[in-house]
């Protein structure tokens, strides 16, 4: 995200799920599982390749299931997208392909990018990515020859130590391409959780009120403090990767947590338990129970989707109703009503009295006042009103109750004027395979499951079909080891160790391993390591060394 | 668009060049039958249940595949054309179960309702061969029961035309054809991705979802529109309910962004609601052990320590982790929480993770 407000000025997916569908002549898929993480964009874009002849490439060091329908799959070696990106613009602008009209009129910093890319030239880059340097000139020509075209990227791109210019280089290739601000264009980011983009509008981050108002400017501060009579100050707050270590050391010692589950998806799950356990209190809002629920100290029982009203926003930036289908299990209560109840037992106990701002009782009887509250602070969604949205939602920006949204960002002119160019270099992950951990470990998440698990894993069906966690290893490696799919494996890291049963699969080449951190016994995320990207404090989920040897089956306890 | 003038049941009507004679006549307000056809699939035309007269035709033209054009005079409801249609539904009845009284599919059954408006007989054809197919419960999300099958191929155009996979086809001829997965095995052997779309788009009860197995008839169940829960694709799905119990998931056609489209997380991933594990009081911990409280109890003593620990030891010493699975409304309180109550800014959620 904020690699896109440096290139764009809006860290958000540019374009609509409609118009990618149906208008992009290409497709530029790098670092996202498309059709087993976000199926429904997946299953759009194999019709898109079936029915009207789109082209597709795929850049993903495993074979996924969308490179199957791939007019050409790329296996960069993980964590080498930056030089796969700049050999390819390496490509564009030596047999000038690149879109120059589109690159005079609306971007910057054009000549600092020539300058970079020019050392990557396809045997360059294919010397760091392991990609045939015939197949990046060969990307190049597809994506420049198939306009308009959507690049679309998930975690793969994020989730590295370099996560941020990972996501400014998917930037610059679109800008170079001149695939910006069009029907079929854009630079998506496919966001994971169904309401992770709400989240991130709402101001659930360290550094940003609603809609990235920052909280570092006093104008915004001043706005929040007339409105609420109290705010924090001008000094960002933690990241959750920095809240972690913050109890570890003391300086934190309470937390709050809703619906999140640390202990499944934070990197390091020993150091995770080790900076909860140091905790004074922890409350936790849950619907089921997880690997972080026993750590708690109290547990309040919320409700899940299914028992709420409210709003949930897209990947798309579309506000959509969520609507109360059942009644609350048990004597479980809707989370506005729970946060409500606390937000008035706190002010009385803080001592708060503020009766001059507007908002600052906490006398909410619907979500849907909470809504009208927001929309009274945030420009963006200013527009968005309940009844506007019953029917079909609006994306944002939507900042009136009369405009129609937003469907396309950045169509004529970027947030911040001109596109601006980034000149990148590649650099390598944290941790590289060696002598002792030889294996590169990629994380991920399978079609039938779930994050960490919490819902998927208490869901019949799901479970049924996908009863555990597995090891993903190449028929090479398997070979050499002596290791068949079913055999139990051990892999360690310089953190922890995990057992878990081997699947031996084509989808990796030799030195790859794949896990999920779907499942308790087999959690990825005792091997993962805890080096983040210095801007986006995002882990480096995608690339771990660890090693792994086949062990006899356990004993049975008698 | 050019348009051609059409009579339709005598109205005169314009209709778009190269539209069919079933899409010009639902423009115009007819109502022609259909069974095979479905809006989001491509007309295939096999089930004959559309046919119509068409003036200086020979034969009955199955509507959904016939296109029109200028001066064209189309009858829909003709004795001919109603004979034709019971024809058709009394042989497909002739090997049909019509055990209707039992079957799943009862109120959401496009066959039952036809051969109750054409009161097509059940049994007229009887003598002829009929089909004994064992039942397919192998997977843990829908049972198939060819015995119920009418050979529509719906579930085929839609594995191929919705989700890509193709995992769906038809084997043998005639009398034996037979609706088969991959090479004719379990749906698990093949290359489904367990979206559902067959099961959604599926006329008859051939193929059921496990879990609204005897959970109540069609008409007794709600409809709501909400969006799922999973990724963040965002899609609205058509929930069932009965009482407390989510029963299964239909799609919305009408509705952005999937208009319809579903994977197996939305289609039969929304159990974990009522997964008997749900936590339903609120749990203090004593002594290492949870013990059930009141909702007052549990929220004064949260409330008591919060405040505890931000007047002691400053607001930055609480942390808030919000939560991308909860509503904006809902992270829009955490966060005011945070930062207009506690008066910190530590505040997130796991975009990053």
């Amino acid at each position: 995200m904020t690699g896109l407000v440096t290139s764009f000025g809006s860290g958000a997916m540019t374009n609509s799920i409609a118009d990618i569908a149906n208008d992009a002549q290409s497709y530029f898929i790098i670092g996202s599982n498309t059709t087993e993480q976000h199926p429904v964009i997946g299953m759009k874009i194999r019709q898109a390749v079936k029915q009207r002849g789109a082209k597709l490439v795929v850049a993903d060091p495993r074979n996924i299931p969308i490179s199957e329908f791939a007019t050409l799959h790329l296996r960069q070696k993980p964590g080498s997208d930056i030089a796969l990106i700049n050999g390819i613009m390496n490509v564009l602008i030596a047999e000038n392909l690149y879109d120059a009209e589109f690159v005079a009129s609306r971007t910057e910093n054009f000549d600092e990018l020539k300058d970079k890319v020019a050392a990557y030239t396809p045997e360059a880059a294919a010397e760091i990515t392991g990609v045939p340097a015939d197949d990046i000139r060969e990307a190049a020509r597809i994506l420049s020859s198939n306009r308009p075209g959507a690049l679309l990227y998930a975690m793969g791109i994020t989730q590295h130590t370099t996560g941020h210019q990972n996501v400014m280089s998917c930037a610059n290739l679109q800008m170079l391409l001149g695939n910006m601000g069009v029907p079929g264009g854009g630079v998506n980011p496919l966001r994971g959780q169904n309401n992770v983009q709400g989240a991130c509008d709402m101001g659930c981050l360290p550094n940003y009120y609603t809609a990235y108002q920052r909280v570092a400017d006093e104008a915004a501060q001043a706005k929040f403090k007339a409105a609420w009579g109290k705010v924090g100050s001008l000094q960002n707050g933690l990241t959750v990767t920095e809240m972690l270590p913050a109890a570890e050391h003391g300086k934190l010692r309470a937390l709050f947590v809703m619906g999140e589950n640390p202990m499944m998806s934070d990197p390091d799950t020993n150091h995770v338990r080790k900076c909860l356990e140091s905790l004074d209190f922890m409350v936790v809002q849950e619907i089921l129970p997880n690997e972080t629920t026993p750590l708690a100290d109290v547990i309040l029982p919320g409700v899940s989707f299914a028992e709420k009203e409210g709003t949930f926003t897209n990947s798309e930036r579309r506000v959509q109703r969520v609507r109360q289908v059942i009644p609350p299990q048990g004597g479980a209560q809707p989370d506005y009503w729970i946060l409500t109840e606390l937000g008035k037992r706190l002010r009385a106990r803080l001592g708060l009295d503020d009766a001059a701002a507007p908002y600052a009782a906490w006398n909410y009887t619907a979500p849907e006042q909470v809504m009208d509250e927001m929309r009274a602070l945030t420009p963006s969604y200013a527009g968005m009103a309940y009844p506007r949205i019953e029917e079909k939602g609006l994306q944002w920006p939507c900042p009136t109750l009369e405009h129609p949204g937003t469907p396309i960002l950045h169509a004529g002119k970027f947030a911040r004027g001109l596109g601006h160019f980034m000149a990148l270099d590649w650099q390598p992950p944290f941790e590289q395979p060696d002598e002792e951990y030889p294996f590169v470990l990629t994380t991920g998440r399978v079609l039938y499951h779930w994050h960490g698990g919490t819902m998927s894993r208490h869901s019949e069906g799901l479970l049924g079909i996908y009863p555990k966690g597995k090891v993903e290893l190449s028929h090479a490696d398997a070979k050499r080891l002596g290791i068949a799919s079913g055999d139990l494996v051990e892999v360690s890291s310089r953190r922890g160790q995990v057992v878990a049963e081997a699947e031996v699969t084509d989808k990796n080449e030799a030195g790859l391993i794949f896990m999920t951190f779907h499942f308790p016994d087999a959690a990825a995320n005792l091997l993962t390591v805890r080096a983040l990207d210095p801007v986006g404090k995002i882990p480096e989920y995608k690339v771990a060394a660890v090693k792994i040897r086949r062990i006899e089956q356990p004993v049975p306890v008698a | 668009m050019p348009k051609v003038n059409v009579t339709i049941d005598g109205k005169q009507i314009q209709a778009e060049a190269g539209s069919s004679v079933l899409e010009a006549a639902q423009a115009a307000g007819v109502a022609i039958p259909t069974l095979c056809h479905h809006p989001a699939l491509k007309p295939e035309g096999n089930c004959r249940m559309c046919l119509v007269e068409v003036e200086r035709q020979r034969n009955l033209q199955a509507s959904c595949v016939f296109p029109v054009s200028e001066g064209m005079v189309v009858h829909t409801h003709s004795p001919k054309v109603m004979e034709a249609r019971k024809f058709v539904l009394e042989l497909l009845l002739s090997d049909h179960p019509t055990d209707c009284m039992t079957c799943e599919a009862t109120g959401d059954c496009v066959l039952q309702d036809l051969a109750y408006q054409y009161d097509a007989k059940v049994g007229k054809y009887y003598g002829g061969a009929k089909h004994d197919y064992a039942i397919d419960d192998t997977n843990p999300f829908f049972v198939r029961d060819y015995n119920k099958c009418i050979l529509c191929r719906r579930c085929v155009r839609a594995c191929d035309q919705i989700n890509g996979v193709e995992a769906l086809g038809v084997a043998e001829r005639g009398f034996s054809s037979q609706i088969i997965a991959g090479l004719g095995g379990t749906m698990e052997e093949s290359r489904c991705e367990f979206c559902g779309m067959c099961v959604e788009v599926c006329p008859t009860g051939a193929l059921m979802p496990v879990g609204t197995m005897k959970q109540g008839r069609y008409w007794e169940f709600k409809h709501t529109t909400t969006v799922c829960p999973y990724c963040g694709v965002g899609c609205n799905l058509d929930v069932l309910s009965k009482g407390d119990k989510i029963i299964r998931t239909r799609s919305a056609w009408d509705k952005a962004p999937n208009y319809g489209w579903t994977c197996v997380k939305g289609r039969f991933g929304l159990d974990f609601v009522n997964n008997p594990n749900r936590f339903t009081t609120p749990l203090i911990k004593r002594d290492g052990q949870f013990v059930e409280a009141s909702w007052d109890e549990a929220l004064d003593l949260v409330a008591d320590k919060l405040s505890a620990i931000a007047l002691e030891h400053g607001p930055d010493a609480v942390g808030f982790l919000a939560s991308a699975k909860c509503t904006n409304e809902e992270n829009y309180l955490m966060m005011k929480l945070a930062r207009g109550v506690v008066g910190t800014n530590n505040v997130d959620h796991c975009a990053r993770l």
